[in-house]
């Protein structure tokens, strides 16, 4: 290449550059300017909300995921299940909202460890998709079940908050107790679960059966024990989850599991399945789409879950193994 | 081992599809079953086309798709729109959408084809290799990004150009064919038509989805698909801003009920036999290559890229008839049939038959409509709500007993893999253990 045709493409390049540059700066600006500023920082908070839900939605989809490989359909349903429980707990027997949330997750854990032991365990040796299918089949009874008559019913059903709602204004920006309550529990929950897994005899034996389960085995591991195990953490969080939803979307009923299931599971597999951190990232990510496609873009509340899944292939195409995820290798 | 046949394994299969085919139109003309379970006869029969060719795409290609309700949907919206057309327009001597259905088409292939003589792929790589002589990557990749956009945009816009040189021929073609047709007669043409188109349609968006996804791995695969086919449900949801007649989450009214037991029949039929074919011809065991062990096939240089996305494209036909056909036998189209929990369905039905078995997969949908049906009937006034709780009881308690599915890979009849003509020994369609097996054990 010849010293002038060099710099000519250099120009080219900063133009291109320059062009780019100034089309992002002028959306960004047209988006802020649109409603003003506090608009864009409240629609960075309501999808921040939104995404600390969904990534406690998204811990359990990914440790699941990372321990036995199967993508558990009926997660969502147990995220429902939470919702549910703590609602029954807060308006019919008056408890607190501490009480409560505790719980909803305690009923999560047995229900999925129930799940687990019936639906789960016995395929652990059969294909993969077998597991696959029956997790779909459990996903389905926990929805039609749980809207029979005498157990939920199927109507929508508005939640109770057990704390009555503070809205704090900060510069124009509307945060409620709601969001902080979210955020801090979430936190707080993440923080216990980085302590779980990373500092406890218990966490190294789950790191040790993702890696390899029967090197695990022959370590004195009880692998059978590590998933139960897993499982009821994944649902505890779900629990958590739940109450957090409803009390951010006081509006229940027996499938609102299935769409923020879904975009938890995406947002674990945008932030690479297997990986918590990837899971907590992909969430927050997932949050903020869904929130600031509904804030700006035109007829956005009725494309948001179109954008939500575009964003995701975009991201494959990109990073085909999500963003945090470890590329697959290919062994011969 | 020899395994010499007494007679061509065709006689047999054939008298039963016949039996089969005279027994459903017999017990309709005598009044043996209501509408109602004629309707649900001809349901399993299309949901059982739509099956196969998921089976295609992941019981003998082994790619993991959640998304083929989206290929249904397309299927289905894009012949219901030629048909409804045909209702309100065509005594105006209109064409409607037929004209811009295939056209658009054809403008696709002209692009894709334009493409490929243009080799724009290559264009882009050389043209980066050519900069990193000079240049620095980064400038090199957006200055190589660049040439790539303008040819593709080049390609795009030829395209455009085709179709609506296309549509004005294909206009005055229709007008001086189809339409001078009796009405009985062009009113079966335009179904088969829109049938075909709905086909094709799958098809070609299968092929433009699946040349970027199929290179993802296999669970990354199934999410990539479902979210397609989330995007699509949204997309259905919301068309009537598009379309108009399309008539978005309302729901599409006033669709011709055209769909018989015939057409449903010979649709079923016509797919299975390319099905077969396909499977048992040269192409056929490469694309079961792919799904034993991607990398030895691409040693063996078979073009893995290439197969997965031909398995997907066929597989996308078959959901876009399915569709078309669906779309006829009830007149009324609504995105919530397409949603998530009813994409399931085609997978539930090839897992239950077992993946990689065209006989399972035709029994599995027959019993799928009578589980799901039959429950109806059977449950007690005040416990309809119950069918979608013992449902996937029955799901669960299946999977449980028999992880193989019901048939496992083993075929019935014709759909058996033939004997070589040369050497009497079967063509060896699938090794003894498939891919998904051996990865269980191994995981």
């Amino acid at each position: 290449m010849t010293k002038p045709l060099q710099l000519v493409f250099r120009a080219t390049f900063w133009l291109v550059v320059a062009v780019l540059a100034a089309a992002l700066v002028w959306l960004l600006s047209y988006l802020v300017g649109l409603n003003g500023p506090v608009y864009f920082l409240q629609a960075i908070i309501d999808g921040a909300r939104l995404g600390f839900v969904y990534a406690l939605i998204a811990l359990g989809y990914t440790m699941v995921y990372g321990i036995v490989r199967l993508i558990n359909f009926a997660h969502g349903d147990v995220f429902m299940v939470g919702s549910f429980a703590s609602f029954y707990a807060i308006s019919q027997y008056g408890w607190g909202f501490i009480p409560a949330i505790l719980f909803s997750m305690l009923v999560c854990m047995s229900l999925n460890v129930v799940i687990e032991r019936v639906a789960y365990k016995p395929l652990r040796n059969a294909p993969r998709i077998a597991a696959l299918i029956t997790a779909i089949g459990v996903s389905f009874f926990l929805e039609y079940f749980t809207a029979l008559k005498w157990v939920f019913g199927a109507d929508f059903i508005t939640y109770k908050r057990p704390f009555p709602v503070d809205v704090w204004n900060v510069g124009g920006v509307l945060i409620s107790n709601i969001t902080v309550i979210i955020i801090v529990i979430t936190v707080l929950l993440l923080v216990v679960l980085q302590y779980i897994i990373g500092r406890t005899r218990v966490g190294k034996a789950m790191r040790a059966t993702a890696l390899d389960k029967p090197t695990s085995r022959l370590m004195g591991i009880n692998v059978d024990g590590i998933i139960s195990l897993t499982f009821a953490l994944g649902a505890a969080l779900a629990g958590a989850g739940g109450v957090l939803y409803a009390i951010a979307f006081p509006q229940i009923w027996t499938f609102m599991g299935v769409m923020p299931g879904l975009k938890a599971f995406v947002a674990a597999v945008l932030g690479g399945i297997g990986s918590i951190p990837g899971a907590f990232v992909g969430s927050l990510l997932m949050g903020e789409i869904d929130v600031l496609v509904v804030s700006f873009v035109p007829m956005g509340s009725r494309l948001r879950d179109l954008f939500a899944f575009f964003i995701l292939i975009i991201v494959f195409l990109v990073k085909p193994t999500g963003i945090f995820g470890e590329p697959e290798v290919e062994k011969v | 081992m020899l395994r010499r046949r007494a007679f061509p394994a065709w006689i047999p299969t054939a008298l039963v599809a016949i039996f089969v085919y005279l027994a459903v139109v017999y017990a309709k003309s005598s009044d043996l079953i209501t509408t109602y379970w004629y309707q649900v006869i001809q349901l399993a029969a299309l949901t059982a086309v739509s099956a196969l060719g998921l089976n295609l795409i992941y019981g003998f290609n082994g790619q993991f798709s959640l998304g083929h309700v989206g290929f249904y949907a397309i299927g289905a919206y894009g012949s219901a729109l030629i048909t409804k057309d045909f209702l309100t327009k065509w005594s105006g001597n209109e064409v409607g959408s037929l004209s811009w259905i295939i056209a658009g088409q054809a403008g696709i292939l002209v692009a894709l084809l334009l493409a490929g003589a243009l080799r724009v792929g290559s264009v882009w790589k050389r043209a980066r290799a050519y900069l990193e002589t000079g240049l620095k990557r980064h400038e090199a990749l957006v200055l190589a990004a660049l040439v790539g956009v303008i040819l593709l945009a080049a390609v795009v816009a030829l395209s455009a150009i085709a179709t609506w040189v296309l549509e004005k021929g294909l206009v005055v073609i229709l007008q001086n064919t189809v339409l001078k047709l009796p009405e009985a007669l062009a009113q079966n043409v335009i179904f088969l038509l829109a049938l075909v188109n709905g086909g094709t349609v799958a098809a070609l968006v299968a092929y433009l989805v699946g040349l970027p996804l199929l290179r993802l791995g296999s669970d990354y695969f199934g999410i990539a698909t479902l979210g397609f086919a989330i995007m699509v449900y949204t997309a259905l949801q919301n068309s009537d801003t598009v379309i108009a007649t399309m008539k978005g989450a309302r729901g599409m009214v006033a669709i011709p009920r055209w769909t018989t037991w015939p057409w449903v029949y010979g649709g079923l039929v016509v797919c299975l036999v390319i099905m077969r074919n396909l499977i048992y011809s040269s192409h056929g065991r490469a694309v079961t290559s792919v799904r034993e062990d991607e990398i030895a096939a691409k040693t063996m240089g078979i073009d893995v890229a290439q197969l997965k996305t031909l398995a997907f494209s066929v597989g996308g036909f078959f959901a876009g008839v399915a569709g078309g056909l669906y779309a006829h036998l009830y007149g009324f189209l609504h995105p919530s049939s397409f949603n998530v929990i009813r994409g399931f369905d085609p997978l539930i039905i090839i897992v239950f038959g077992g993946l990689g078995s065209m006989t399972g997969t035709l029994v599995a949908s027959v019993m799928f409509a009578l589980v799901i049906e039959g429950l109806r009937v059977v449950l007690p006034q005040g416990f309809e709500d119950w069918r979608f709780v013992i449902y996937p009881i029955i799901l669960l308690l299946v999977m449980l007993l028999r992880q193989q599915g019901l048939l496992g890979t083993s075929e019935w009849g014709w759909l058996r893999p033939p004997l070589s003509p040369e050497r009497d020994i079967p063509v060896p369609a699938r090794a003894p253990r498939s891919r998904i097996a051996a990865e269980a054990e191994e995981a």
